[in-house]
């Protein structure tokens, strides 16, 4: 089956599986993201006796007692000359094992509210079948992660949040907004019209924070089902890192596994829902039958 | 998609187009950084914070000091704020700081950006007032204003009244307000509370509002009272060289003539 235009991603799975099957997980991701920011809003909303998270993600206090810290700021903080106090090491231990187990960038697709905004963007350009536009390396956030530990080095200062358009989203549904509005839709009109899953995909060093973190986490996509696969692309249209699928979906005659390995995949599962052949489902990194000689080569720029 | 056939040469231009964007990029954020840095003097920072560098380089922007701030005090800054992005700060002029006993914003901080060796809030050192318009303060002006006295929560030990005899009247006394850096926590009380339409005190960072003595500087009296003696040559008893038949009595008489 040939490739199908770009607007008509997942009408086969909803019309094999139903509507709510084939936006299962992207319903539930919704959900979680939004359950995260809302826990961090009881305070204000429904009054001091009710407040379940203080503070934000970077660094917060559930129930009174639950402590958890971004470990990406603080590894800044602490390259910025800061000592590290337990206080925060332990909030940022609790994050980093979490992670460790479910994915790094789970973060990404699970909890960060820019998702939503560069979500949108992306199916916004299939519906309207907006191609092109600026393309870089899926290495550059690399680089911009190493900047921003460079640049806390020599300024002696936190530098990277004072623009870091993923803090400023989520400080600001949580704290007030002023005019973060606009980076918000910085963002969104870069994704939409000057690059493809230009921001998440390519540039934000948290999510390439994060994916270092996952690298050899335990909960992954796999294709299970891959020789049920009818080439139809839609994985590949709607994977926020679509160079992640290839290797376990056509690996059988390299003699790859099924496990979706790479550090990059964001346990999105939109692949699984957009899957008529249900070819995808969430396994783990052990799940790996077939893994012989399984490829270590990463991608570089395009 | 498959890189792994790039060309050398592809490669290494590849590769330095990434470095010198990311480069370019690191370049004016840095700039910006350095630029962040000078809080403008309204912003007052929560107890506890040694100096603004230090602070930047431990703040995460979490804004738990902010939610434990039992008096909505705190907040942090947003974006096209002159304050460094997501940072916790406070106007004086608008809303000063309660000084809490238990500081519950220190507590709060999970970085230690907010010293937690602070356990005594009359320790803080927010800023230090300082009577900016004499001009204008009434108490200058001769009037028993004295809120900025009366309000301090350390009254009488960071701002006590000092009285000045009244030049324009000729038989008044001025109730002069004197802050003491040793006491003065920065709080902002004074500022709020002040009458006038525009404070004629203000809390002001710490680097501002003090001077510094050269560090080679002794001040001589103090250097006296630790030797215990006068540190230089001392006094010689003064001599009078009168007239014949004079002398002069230095416990009050004055001059005195002999008495044949």
């Amino acid at each position: 089956m040939a490739a199908k235009l770009p607007e008509e991603v997942g009408k086969e799975a909803v019309l094999v599986k139903g509507w709510w099957r084939a936006n299962k997980w992207l319903l539930l991701r919704r959900a979680s993201q939004l359950l995260v920011i809302a826990l961090f809003l009881t305070g204000p909303l429904l009054g001091e006796g009710y407040w379940i998270a203080k503070g934000n993600l970077t660094s917060s206090l559930t129930f009174d007692i639950l402590p958890l810290t971004d470990p990406y700021i603080l590894l800044q903080s602490f390259f910025a000359g800061h000592e590290i106090i337990s206080q925060a090491l332990i909030g940022a231990v609790i994050v980093t094992v979490f992670y460790f187990l479910v994915g790094g960038r789970v973060f990404c697709s699970w909890v960060c509210p820019v998702n939503i905004v560069t979500d949108t963007a992306d199916g916004l350009r299939r519906k309207f079948n907006i191609k092109g536009g600026a393309r870089f390396s899926r290495n550059l956030r690399y680089w911009v992660l190493a900047m921003t530990l460079i640049i806390a080095v020599i300024s002696g200062s936190i530098a990277w949040e004072l623009i870091n358009p993923v803090s400023i989203l989520q400080r600001s549904i949580i704290f007030g907004f002023g005019y973060a509005g606009l980076v918000i839709l910085a963002i969104f009109i870069f994704d939409l019209l000057l690059s493809r899953q230009g921001w998440c995909g390519h540039l934000c060093p948290v999510g390439a924070f994060y994916s270092l973190l996952g690298r050899i986490s335990l909960i992954r996509v796999s294709a299970a089902n891959r020789e049920n696969c009818d080439d139809c692309m839609d994985c590949f249209l709607v994977c926020p890192e679509k160079q992640v699928i290839k290797p376990a979906l056509k690996g059988a005659e390299q003699g790859a596994g099924p496990v979706i390995m790479d550090k990059n995949c964001t346990n999105c599962g939109r692949c699984i829902d957009v899957c008529a052949k249900n070819v995808f489902k969430f396994s783990n990194r052990f799940n790996n039958d077939m893994l012989m000689n399984e490829s270590k080569k990463e991608e570089v720029a395009p | 998609m498959f890189e792994h056939q790039l060309s050398r040469r592809r490669f290494i231009v590849e590769t330095a187009r990434t470095a010198s964007g990311v480069a370019l990029l690191g370049v004016g954020l840095g700039l910006y950084t350095k630029e962040s840095k000078s809080l403008p003097v309204y912003a007052l920072r929560p107890p506890g914070v040694k100096s603004e560098d230090d602070f930047l380089s431990a703040c995460i922007r979490c804004g738990l000091c902010v939610r434990d701030c039992p008096y909505d005090i705190l907040k942090l800054s947003k974006l096209a704020e002159p304050v460094a992005l997501g940072t916790p700060y406070f106007e004086a002029r608008k809303i000063p700081c309660e000084m809490c006993e238990d500081i519950p914003c220190v507590k709060a901080c999970p970085t230690g950006a907010l010293d937690k060796g602070l356990t005594n809030i009359d320790d803080a050192r927010m800023g230090l007032a300082v009577i900016v318009d004499q001009e204008t303060c009434l108490n200058y002006l001769g009037l028993r204003c004295d809120v900025c006295h009366r309000i301090c929560p350390l009254i009488n030990e960071a701002i006590t009244l000092e009285p000045r005899h009244n030049q324009r009247s000729g038989k008044h006394t001025l109730f002069i307000p004197v802050v003491h850096s040793d006491k003065c926590t920065g709080c902002g009380k004074c500022e709020r509370g002040c009458v006038l339409e525009e404070a004629a005190i203000k809390v002001l960072p710490l680097d501002l509002a003090k001077g510094e003595l050269g560090h080679h500087y002794r001040l001589g009296w103090e250097e006296k009272e630790k030797a215990g003696e006068s540190l230089v040559t001392p006094d010689i008893e003064h001599k009078y060289n009168l007239p014949e038949g004079l002398r002069y009595e230095h416990d009050g008489k004055g001059l005195l003539k002999d008495s044949r």
